[in-house]
This record gives C-alpha cells, sequence and structure tokens, in this order.
C-alpha cells in the first residue's frame, strides 16, 4: 500500500546503465501466460506498489496504482454498489489490475460490458529511459495524443512498466438470472448469436458440457420478463457457475492436455478437432483443450476470422501467440524500440523476436 | 517534416495521372477550392494537388509516390471535422476517401458490417435498420461525416454514455501504410494477441496510416426509448442531477445539458418546447426493453424532482423523443443563427468540477468580453463551449482563440482534457503542451517515427514539435510575467 514508483524507476535506471534486462512481475498470478520468462533477467517486483488513489462513484472513476489487487478493488467498488463490468479473472487474491491489463484479460460478460482495454481511461508507465509518463486521463472521453494507455492491453509488459491506471467503473445490475437448456455444439453458436441480436439484457452466453447458458442482467422487469419469453429453465447457483467459468476454476480448465484460447469470428463453425471445447462470448470466445498442433490451430483461427493463442501448459518455449504478417511485426518491433529502446522489459515474453 | 518535396507539382500531377483516373487528380485552384478546410474554416491552406482514389491499389500506389518523393499526405473524409485535422498542407497533396463510400456487407447474425471508409456515419445506420440493428457511435455530424473520419477522431455522440465511442465499436480496420503496404489490424474476434494497434490508430488523426476498411459492431436496437426533459435554476442543481442519476444505477442512453443561452437559441430554432426561462436543461434518454425503460423512467422522474427540477417532462411519443431532441441537435446551427460565427470547444472534465468551470467560463466570457453558449455531453463531462464572435471584426477571432485556450487550460487545470472528441489537428496543437510534458510529448513522436519516419502523414498536426513547444511555453511565460506585474500594479 504505497507509492514506490521512485524505487521503480531507479532499478529501470539501473538496468538500463547496467545493460541488464528486467522480467515485470506483480502478483504472480499470471507466469503461466505468455513465453516463458528469460532466466537471465531479473525480477522487477511491482506489487508492492499498490492502493486506491482516487475513487469518485458518482463520476465512474477509479484510479489506482497498477499493484493493486482485484481482490481489493472489487471489495472497494461493491461497497457503492460498482464493479468491475468486465469480470477479470481472477487466477488468485494475488491477482492485480496491472497483470489483467497487460494481458488483456476479461470475463464473460465482455461482449455485452467492454474488456478492460475498453474500461481504461488512462495510464502512468515508467518507459525504458525510466521516464514516468502520463498518457489519458481520468476522464470518460480524451482524444488528446495516441492512445498510448489501450496500447498496453496486451502488450504483456512489453512498452514500460504501468504504476497507475485509471478505469470507468460501472453500478452492479439490480437483478441477474441465468436460463440453461440441452444443446449439441452444431446448434449452440447460431443460437446464441441470435438471442445476442435480440434486444434484450443479455449479459453473458456460454456452452459447455452440452449445455447453453443464457445470464441476464439488469433492471429486474426486464429480466423477468425476458426470461419468461426465452427458453430453458432458471439455473439455480448461477453465481457460482459464472464465478467458476470467469476465474477458471471449472474442471474443464483442469485438464491435462495444453489449453488454447481462440479469438474467433462469433458466428464461425465449430471446426472438427478432437479435444475438449467450451465456447463463450456468444461464439467469439472458444477455449480448446486437446492435442492439435499450432499450424493446424491456426489455420482453422484463421478461417474462422480470428486468432489463436496457447494459454496455459504445452511449450512456453516456442512462439505461444497467433503468427504475426511481416508488417504488423515491424510495427510492433518499431513502437518496442519507440517506448524500450534497449529492450530491458520482459524479453521474450510476447514473442521470441520482441 | 525532416526534408522538402523532390518533386515539382506537374511532375506529381503526371504520376498519379499513370494510374488514377485523370478527372479524379485535381490541380487547379478553382476545384481544389472546397478542400481549403475542413469544418473549423477559420483554418485554410490550399494543397498542391487533391487526388481521388478509387481502388485501395490506387492508395497503395499514392502512398508510394509520396513516399519516394517526400510529399506531405493529408488523408479527407467528409471534412466535418472540428480541429482543422484535413486542413491540407501547403507541399502536399490531399488524399479524399470520398470515391469510398460501398457498404460491403452486413452479418446481421454477427452483428457487424463491412465498410469502405467514404460510407457516412448515417448510412450505416440506414442499411442495418432492416435487420433490427444499429451502429452506436451517432456525432451530431452523422449525416455527413464518414466512418473512415470517425475512426481518426475516434468520434463520439450523443449515446457514447452507455454505447461508447467508435474505439469501443470497431472490430477490425484495414490500412495502407506510410510505404503504400496493406495491413489489417483487429480481426472478427473481439480481441487480438499483442500490442492493442487497433486503439493506437483509433483517434490518430491520418498521422498513422491511410484506413481503407473499417469493420464496425452493430448492436440491436433497443425496444424502445423515451428521454426525460429537466429544467433548473441554476447549473449547479442540475449537474448534480446528472450525478444523482448516475449513482443510482442508471446508465441512461443519452444525457445531455444545455446552459441558459443554448436553451432559448434552440428552442427558437426547433420549437421544442423547452423551458425557456431554465438556467440549465438536461434531457435524459433511457433505452432498452418496455419494461425497463418504464421502471427507470418513473426513478428518473422522481429523481429530478427531488433535485430541484423547476419542470419534468417526458417523451410520450416517438414524435415527442424526436422534437425534444432536434433542440439539442440542432444546438450548434442554432447558435449560428444568433451570432456571425462561433467557435465550439471541446475539453473534458470531471463532472464534479461542472459547475466551477461554468463560473469561471462566466467570469472570462466578461473579461474577454464575448458571449458563450454552452451545450455538452453532461453524462461524460465533455463540453462544448460555443464562443461567438464575428470575424469580420479584426480582431475577434484572435481574441476568441485566446479565450478558448484559457477555457482549454481550465479544463486541464480541473483535471480534465484539451479535447473528448474533436482531436487535436491544428486547432489544439498548442494546447497539448499544457496536457503533456516534453517528455510525454517525445513519446508520441517516437510512436509517430515508429509508423512513418520520414514524417510525411498529416504533418504539423495532433503532436507539436519540441521546438514549438519550447516556443510556446516561453510565450506563455512571458505573458503570465505582464500579467503578474499588471496584477501588481493595480494590486
Ligand atoms: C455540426 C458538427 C457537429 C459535430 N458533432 C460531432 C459530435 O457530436 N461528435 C464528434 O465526435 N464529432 C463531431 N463533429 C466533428 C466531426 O464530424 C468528426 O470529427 C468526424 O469524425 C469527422 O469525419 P469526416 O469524415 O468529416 O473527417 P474529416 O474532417 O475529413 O477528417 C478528420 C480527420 O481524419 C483524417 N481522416 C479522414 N479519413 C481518413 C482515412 N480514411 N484514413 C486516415 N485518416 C483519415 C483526416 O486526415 C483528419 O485528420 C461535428 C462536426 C460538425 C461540423
Amino acid at each position: 500500500m504505497a507509492d514506490l514508483s521512485k524505487q521503480i524507476q531507479d532499478q529501470v535506471l539501473s538496468a538500463r546503465n547496467a545493460g541488464t534486462k528486467l522480467n515485470i512481475v506483480a502478483g504472480g498470478s499470471k507466469s503461466f501466460m505468455g513465453r516463458a520468462a528469460d532466466p537471465d533477467a531479473s525480477e522487477l517486483n511491482v506489487a508492492d506498489h499498490s492502493g486506491i488513489i482516487d475513487y469518485h462513484p458518482v463520476e465512474l472513476v477509479l484510479t489506482v496504482r497498477a499493484g493493486t489487487t482485484l481482490k481489493e478493488i472489487e471489495a472497494t467498488l461493491a461497497e457503492q454498489g460498482q464493479s468491475l463490468h468486465f469480470e477479470p479473472p481472477r487466477f488468485g487474491d494475488q491477482s492485480t489490475i496491472g497483470g489483467t491489463l497487460a494481458c488483456n484479460l476479461s470475463g464473460p460478460a465482455r461482449p455485452w460490458a467492454g474488456s478492460v482495454r475498453d474500461q481504461v481511461l488512462g495510464v502512468k508507465l515508467i518507459n525504458g529511459k525510466g521516464e514516468h509518463l502520463k498518457f489519458g486521463g481520468q476522464v470518460m472521453k480524451n482524444v488528446a495524443g495516441y492512445d498510448v494507455s489501450r496500447l498496453q492491453a496486451g502488450a504483456m509488459g512489453t512498452l514500460g512498466v504501468m504504476t497507475e491506471i485509471s478505469l470507468k467503473v460501472m453500478p452492479q445490475p439490480a437483478a441477474s438470472l441465468t436460463l440453461v437448456r440441452e444443446m449439441a455444439a452444431d446448434q449452440v453458436i447460431e443460437y446464441m448469436n441470435a438471442r445476442a441480436a435480440e434486444p434484450k439484457p443479455l449479459s453473458a452466453a456460454c456452452w459447455l458440457d452440452g449445455r447453453v447458458y443464457l445470464r441476464l442482467s439488469g433492471a429486474k422487469s426486464a429480466v423477468e420478463a425476458t426470461a419468461r419469453q426465452w427458453e430453458g429453465e432458471v439455473l439455480e447457483e448461477a453465481e457460482d457457475f459464472w464465478q467458476q467459468l470467469r476465474d477458471q476454476q471449472h474442471g474443464f480448465f483442469n485438464r491435462s492436455e495444453p489449453l488454447w484460447r481462440f479469438s474467433v469470428g462469433a458466428t464461425a463453425k465449430q471446426p472438427p478437432l478432437d479435444g475438449a471445447w467450451l465456447i463463450d462470448w456468444a461464439g467469439a470466445q472458444r477455449w480448446y483443450s486437446g492435442d492439435a498442433e499450432k499450424p493446424r490451430l491456426q489455420q482453422w483461427a484463421r478461417e474462422a476470422g480470428g486468432q489463436v493463442s496457447l494459454f496455459r501448459g504445452g511449450n512456453r518455449d516456442g512462439e505461444v501467440m497467433h503468427h504475426q504478417p511481416e508488417v504488423l511485426a515491424g510495427l510492433q518491433k518499431r513502437l518496442k524500440s519507440a517506448f524500450d529502446p534497449d529492450g530491458i522489459f520482459n524479453p521474450g515474453r510476447l514473442y521470441s523476436w520482441l | 517534416m525532416s526534408e522538402k518535396p523532390t518533386i515539382s507539382k506537374a511532375e506529381l500531377a503526371e504520376l498519379f495521372r499513370g494510374f488514377i483516373d485523370p478527372a479524379f487528380v485535381i490541380d487547379d485552384a478553382e476545384t481544389m477550392k472546397p478542400y481549403e478546410c475542413d469544418g473549423m474554416s477559420m483554418y485554410c491552406e490550399m494543397p498542391l494537388l487533391v487526388v481521388l482514389p478509387e481502388t485501395v491499389s490506387q492508395v497503395q500506389d499514392v502512398m508510394r509516390t509520396c513516399a519516394r518523393h517526400k510529399v506531405p499526405v493529408v488523408a479527407r473524409g467528409a471534412g466535418t471535422g472540428l480541429s482543422a485535422g484535413a486542413m491540407p498542407h501547403a507541399e502536399g497533396i490531399v488524399l479524399s476517401l470520398a470515391k469510398f463510400n460501398r457498404i460491403l456487407s452486413i452479418d446481421p447474425l454477427a452483428r457487424s458490417a463491412r465498410l469502405q471508409p467514404g460510407v457516412r456515419n448515417l448510412a450505416i445506420s440506414e442499411a442495418a435498420d432492416r435487420f433490427g440493428l444499429y451502429y452506436g457511435p451517432d456525432p451530431s455530424s452523422q449525416i455527413a461525416c464518414t466512418i473512415g473520419g470517425n475512426v481518426a477522431e475516434n468520434s463520439g455522440g450523443v449515446h457514447c454514455l452507455k454505447y461508447g465511442l467508435t474505439v469501443h465499436n470497431l472490430l477490425s480496420v484495414e490500412l495502407v501504410t506510410v510505404d503504400g503496404e496493406l495491413v489489417t489490424i483487429g480481426s472478427d474476434g473481439l480481441d487480438c494477441c499483442g500490442m492493442d494497434l487497433m486503439a493506437l490508430m483509433t483517434g490518430s488523426e491520418g498521422l498513422l496510416g491511410i484506413v481503407t476498411e473499417v469493420q464496425v459492431k452493430l448492436l440491436p436496437k433497443p425496444e424502445i426509448a423515451q428521454v426525460v426533459m429537466a429544467g433548473f435554476d441554476n447549473v449547479q442543481q442540475a449537474g448534480d442531477a446528472v450525478g444523482g442519476i448516475i449513482a443510482h444505477g442508471i446508465i441512461p442512453g443519452g444525457l445531455e445539458m444545455m446552459d441558459g443561452h443554448a436553451i432559448v437559441a434552440a428552442d427558437d430554432f426547433a420549437k421544442a418546447g423547452y423551458p425557456r426561462d431554465a438556467k440549465a436543461l438536461l434531457l435524459c434518454e433511457v433505452d432498452g426493453t418496455e419494461e425497463e425503460v418504464h421502471e427507470h423512467i418513473e426513478q428518473a422522474e422522481a429523481l429530478f424532482r427531488k433535485l430541484g427540477a423547476t419542470s419534468v417532462r417526458t417523451s410520450q411519443s416517438e414524435e415527442e423523443r424526436a422534437l425534444l431532441w432536434k433542440g439539442r441537435k440542432s444546438a450548434f446551427p442554432a447558435v449560428g443563427r444568433i451570432s456571425p460565427d462561433y467557435y465550439c470547444m471541446d475539453g473534458t472534465i470531471p463532472r464534479s468540477q461542472l459547475a466551477h468551470v461554468l463560473t469561471e467560463m462566466e467570469k472570462m466570457s466578461e473579461e474577454f468580453g464575448l458571449r458563450v453558449a454552452n451545450v455538452f455531453h453532461a453524462g461524460d463531462g465533455n463540453l462544448h463551449p460555443l464562443i461567438l464572435f464575428d470575424a469580420n471584426v479584426p480582431g475577434e477571432f484572435e481574441r476568441t482563440e485566446a479565450f478558448g485556450s484559457k477555457i482549454l487550460e481550465l479544463c486541464v487545470a480541473v483535471g480534465g482534457c484539451i479535447t473528448g472528441e474533436h482531436g487535436v489537428g491544428v486547432e489544439k496543437i498548442r494546447q497539448m503542451a499544457i496536457q503533456f510534458n516534453d517528455d510525454e510529448l517525445a513519446q508520441f513522436r517516437d510512436v509517430k517515427a515508429a509508423f512513418d519516419p520520414d514524417g510525411i502523414l498529416n504533418p504539423g498536426k495532433g503532436v507539436p514539435t519540441l521546438r514549438f513547444c519550447q516556443e510556446y511555453r516561453s510565450l506563455e511565460h512571458k505573458q503570465h510575467d505582464i500579467h503578474s506585474n499588471a496584477d501588481s500594479t493595480h494590486g
């Protein structure tokens, strides 16, 4: 619970002077993601750089130090009847907001509530020259300068150490209810998307083990009226179900095979691949646990209009992210140099060549 | 811009005519005249040439040609921008995307549309209507402005509090880079691996690449929408009511405020039946399912009354809803009728600062001897002060600019920013040095160089050069000294 930005800045500067590399770590709950950390780099621990700096419920804006845990943030918001609408996965109590943004992780509500990147209003960042810079701000709309804040989403700390993050927060829905029914995988894609195209308070849509789950959230009257119009049983203990999905605690996530994440067109047909599937985000995010090889998975992801990444397990020394075409790889390399000219931060964590 | 172009106007035109229909390579002053400015007509410049390519590969060839000869390129959509972002460069070309006006496809099940960059914002919703879908961001200029321009400015609209800005409603963008490479960023999926280049491109004001295709998300049209109009005796109460609604857990589809001057001007223009004696007016639109809207409208009416509204009226039909909005949506032209010219500012502030900022602005208005009317996106704190002036009175625009600059400084001082949705362009380039320090501006320049090392794309816009900032700051310093000396003599 302290402002350690000065110390972090000093550590970056001395790494720069000494020509060494840094692995940025906060809660460490997502160390399984990305490529394996460079063993020659030293650890830059930012977990203690935490605490809520500013929170105005009426403004719907929260500003925190990047090492603040999701747990602390959510407890503070809940006192005011608000929440992080993007439902970030909590891989442990120590999961932080900085790690969540760096990995661009959002939960079941994402297609409707937006992602963590969508809710970011501003960041403070220490770049590879040790400069502490502020981008964006604490207001809802800001188009002055390039959107460096949202650029951090998915960059996995390769562009700098985030020290402060401002986010838009939202009121919790007044009511919530989940409908469940049996459905085969080949029907569910169309079914979920057709529901999503209706002007109803849908807030999550997922398919698992032959059943489709639709969550409705909003004004009580609207949620109840929609539940009467749509088919399906009301799910008991629905909160537990969504929490387990969100935090990847469901049995599906405990399989021994590698876990792949597809971010694809919501209406793409399910591919004929052996293994276990979980379909979330009304089809836009699909989890695959199985032994198929990356080239084949990448091929299907491309046909489905999206990308695939190796989320958990498997070979973490190879490329885990979707292949980047040459022009995009070139742009990302040049951006990396623009922020971190000496390549200090998280070498090789995102791509082998970055 | 590091270097001067290495080619003459005639040679360049000749090169372009080699691969673009010669009728669409414009080099005479008269035909080029309409391109000399965008919606910010106080800033004008004649370009070397205007080209209107018709295919993506022509756009690539334009970029290759210009990159080779170091010719500045200013992309242009509909030219409705309000920060002179599309103002031409005297030594460069205007690359108009006007011919790219086709809606390529709409996928009703996936709720997305593929568009060429010159498609008008409103045309998207019109085309999606038969599927019960629409495109969320709705700038007041939506009849004219293009999706390419919207991407370049990260445009917003009345419905942004609930449905987000352009950046929240895009799936992918096809881009021609400065050296003519074609690349797609984003995908049909919601997230991509690696750095978020989509976010970086959105709002980059034509400084990083030319957008040649855009894929947007579409939303299901709400079952119903109703608007509550509430009049207040003072802006403080109206401001508190905005907070009150949100604190209550209602996120309105739109939540707009007007001050006394704007109320009268808009009512004269639209005959919307606004309470003309009110000092502040709120328009609060609630949309969703029948049940939800019913529930929230009742709560909103009660809340406004409790928080001191002197009048509350709720639209009972689509016609009435349209009428209540008509006043707001035509506020700019309405103000245009009560003054020869107006200058629209675009700062954003934390909502809690609203009353303070409006009071300060009133004071400045007296100091500068210029009237100001206020309309704003109250829900997200985005102000649009309209400074009224007469361009024919010598020195009045300069005074207007100085007033505007003070407003933006105030916005930054209370924790806000210099532009919420109109962009920096040329117009706010000086104020960039108020919002950002030298290191931050240098970081922006490094980002730019990663895409455009020779500085060919829209030079002179968006991010000031280091020298510019230093000069501006020292000037500010001098003025400050003069002011404080004057203060002490008066003191
Ligand atoms: C009456 C009025 C009301 C307005 N209301 C709103 C409002 O409510 N909300 C809002 O956000 N804005 C508003 N605007 C501002 C303006 O309409 C928006 O900024 C709009 O997005 C500009 O679109 P355009 O096609 O006219 O772009 P232009 O003005 O032609 O260009 C704007 C910028 O985008 C760049 N650009 C254009 N096309 C491309 C492309 N294909 N690739 C790369 N760069 C490109 C240009 O170089 C320039 O920098 C309003 C303007 C007016 C005149």
